[in-house]
């Protein structure tokens, strides 16, 4: 009996892992494929690539698509670009949305339900509508800077950073999750003399881990992927993130292992950030049931 | 140490009624208990008096000083919760000290207030714990602590030895006696218990529906209560209920009786009844024995013995088919089935003019 059960649950169980292997395969092939393919020269990739082959570092292996890619493009500077609007977004992004969220959640004001209700209802407008209508604004917006004011935002950090911080996603996510903190805390919070500050600070940031985990990555990979609206806001170097960055090796004839080198180079930070907050990720799609 | 007014107090929510001018004065230093059923609002009044509920209308008075629109944490009052409400993510120094912390309290003013407050709850060998590392009796000890340092004037408990076991709870029961002994600051303290209500407190308030039913020393609601509501909410087991006919107001008593009662006359204690009226007979169990050679006034037949040990208490059925308790001593034997008559003492009876 208890042999038959144990054997059943052992079978039960190779099961399980086989079929989560091939899905972790299905999802990391793409992966091994531009990392593999980044050292191979054009030729041989475009060779391999209708075989296991494309899989597998061999043949004629070295890094000199890497080499070429940094004399093609400022590798550096694209990643550094956007690693530094990414991050700032981010933050600002979990700032500013987490204090409009706490407002919503806890304090009480005429209209809030409804202005929530318009904040979720602009998840569902397309970017792409709004592009040209805020690429008129935007251009047209004061700044005033070390050299004084200005008029415009193009090419420049912050008009990449700015309209994308407030977004209803995140603002959405902190609202769910504080309403289902505790309501006894934040009372007990005020009993003891926290300002709402205090307590945002003190008592409900801290047991917001998950949910800023959820927040920050979504709005990382936004920011990290960001195609259209740098293209059309920045046209200087300067400023220019990866994904803009990608025309660099579109030219003439693509040079199919340098775009692997860059893409390998550029997916870097985001599992970097990934692996940084995976643990807090996982326990928050646990704890709220949001899905990334 | 504070005294706390209420000054027909009312709450609604939109439309809804909750609390219906509610009048109570709770002295400096007593030890106040509201009871009553579940939705009768007293989580309501004392979050009114805590400051988390608004006072819909009527005056809030603490020290002397209408605190209606007072920010909680200027009203001079420490909460603690059912739930505990102590914060997961700070151990247990962090959480006592919050209040402190909160108010830029210097590092030595917070040990002092940390250790001192961990002295009188014996928790000083917790204090580097988390929340999650305690059980239920040691984080209501801390909620108990947090609300200690705080020094208020007024302490407030919303039912919170309701999440612990009945042993705990007993032992809880008696700490918070004695730190009320021992800090004698005045107690507001809500629960649907009555044992505690009747252990702890100097003057119980028991509600219903949102209206005071009564409010005294607990040993004056058990043997004068006002109406039949607190006479059947107060005692364990809950006192007996008969209707009977009123058949003459005499200075002193009316003269009853029933189906199964003998007519008899029961003080009126300044209640108006009309003769002919049905009122209301209210027999403690604990006042009710078997007669002595077949006499007696009451006339029933045993369904249910049951020993409990301290007590035999027995189900007796009588003639109109209401059913009754007598708890009798330990040792008491009556045999189901057996016509048996019972006798009492009209003086601890009580007579209502209503009806249930
Ligand atoms: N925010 C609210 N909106 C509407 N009605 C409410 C609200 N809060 C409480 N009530 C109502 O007020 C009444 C009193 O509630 P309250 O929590 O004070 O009861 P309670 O006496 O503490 O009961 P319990 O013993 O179950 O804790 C209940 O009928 C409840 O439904
Ligand atoms: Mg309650």
């Amino acid at each position: 009996m208890a042999a038959i059960s144990s054997d059943n649950h052992g079978l039960r169980l190779v099961t399980r892992y086989v079929v989560l292997t091939l899905i972790a395969l299905i999802f990391v092939f793409p992966l091994v494929f531009m990392v593999v393919s980044s050292f191979k020269p054009d030729l041989q990739l475009l060779r391999d690539a209708s075989s296991i082959r494309a899989f597998l570092p061999v043949g004629d292996i070295s890094t000199d698509n890497y080499s070429a890619a940094f004399e093609r493009a400022p590798i550096g500077l694209f990643v550094f670009n956007s690693v530094l609007v990414t991050g700032v977004t981010v933050l600002l992004s979990l700032l500013i949305c987490s204090l409009a969220a706490f407002s919503f959640a806890f304090l009480e004001w005429k209209g809030r339900n409804t202005l929530l209700s318009i904040i979720i209802a602009t998840l569902i407008i397309p970017f792409e509508t709004i592009a040209i209508p805020l690429l008129l604004l935007v251009s047209k917006l004061p700044w005033i800077g070390l050299e004084g004011l200005s008029v415009g935002w193009l090419n420049s950090y912050r008009v990449q950073i700015i309209p994308w911080i407030a977004d209803g996603l995140t603002i959405f996510l902190f609202v769910q999750f504080f309403k289902d903190l505790p309501r006894d805390l934040i009372e007990a919070s005020r009993v003891e003399g926290a300002s709402w500050w205090q307590i945002y600070r003190r008592v409900v940031m801290p047991l917001s881990g998950p949910v800023i985990a959820t927040a920050a990555i979504l709005k990382f990979l936004v920011m990290y992927n960001q195609y259209l609206w740098p293209l059309i806001v920045v046209q200087e170097e300067t400023y220019r993130p990866v994904m803009v960055g990608l025309q660099y090796f579109f030219q003439l004839n693509t040079a199919w292992g340098e775009v692997m080198a860059y893409l390998t180079i550029i997916t870097v930070p985001v599992l970097a950030f990934y692996l940084a907050l995976q643990r807090a990720f996982i326990a928050s799609i646990a704890s709220t049931g949001v899905k990334g | 140490m504070a005294t706390v007014k209420l000054r027909d107090i009312r709450k609604s929510y939109g439309n809804v009624d909750v609390i219906k001018g509610v009048d109570i004065e709770i002295a400096d230093g007593e030890f106040v208990v509201f009871v009553g059923p579940s939705g009768c609002g007293k989580s309501t009044l004392l979050r009114m008096i805590a400051g988390l509920e608004d006072v819909t209308s009527g005056t809030l008075e603490i020290d002397g000083v209408r605190v209606n629109d007072l920010e909680p944490s200027k009203r001079g009052i420490a909460m603690v919760f059912q739930s505990y409400a102590i914060f997961p993510h700070m151990t247990v120094r962090e959480n006592v000290a919050f209040g402190l912390t909160i108010n830029k309290a210097s590092k030595a003013e917070k040990e002092e207030a940390v250790a001192k407050a961990a002295r009188i709850l014996q928790m000083e060998h917790l204090l580097d714990r988390r929340p999650s590392e305690l059980s239920g009796g040691q984080r209501q000890r801390v909620a108990i602590g947090r609300a200690i340092v705080r020094d208020p004037k007024v302490f407030l408990f919303d039912e919170p030895l309701s999440n612990l076991d009945a042993a705990l709870r007993m032992d809880m029961r008696m700490e918070i006696g004695k730190l009320h002994q021992d800090l004698g600051a005045s107690m507001i303290y809500v629960t649907h218990d009555q044992v505690e209500a009747m252990t702890l407190a100097d003057k119980i308030v028991v509600l219903k529906d949102g209206m005071v039913m009564q409010a005294g020393a607990p040993m004056d609601l058990y043997h004068e209560p006002a109406n039949i509501f607190v006479a059947g909410f107060l005692g364990a087991p809950s006192m007996n209920f008969l209707d009977v006919t009123v058949h003459a107001v005499n200075d002193e008593t009316v003269t009853i009786s029933n189906a199964s009662l003998d007519q008899i006359d029961v003080p009126h204690k300044g209640r108006t009844f009309t003769a002919g009226q049905t009122a209301t007979l209210g027999l403690r169990p604990q006042y009710l024995h078997p007669a002595m050679g077949g006499a007696g006034k009451l006339h029933g037949t045993v369904i249910l013995s049951e020993r409990l040990g301290s007590e035999t208490v027995i189900d007796l059925a009588l003639a109109d088919g209401s059913k009754i308790i007598a708890a009798l001593a330990e040792d008491s034997i009556l045999t189901p089935g057996a016509a048996t008559n019972f006798d009492f003492d009209p003086n601890q009876a009580h007579i209502f003019p209503e009806t249930r």
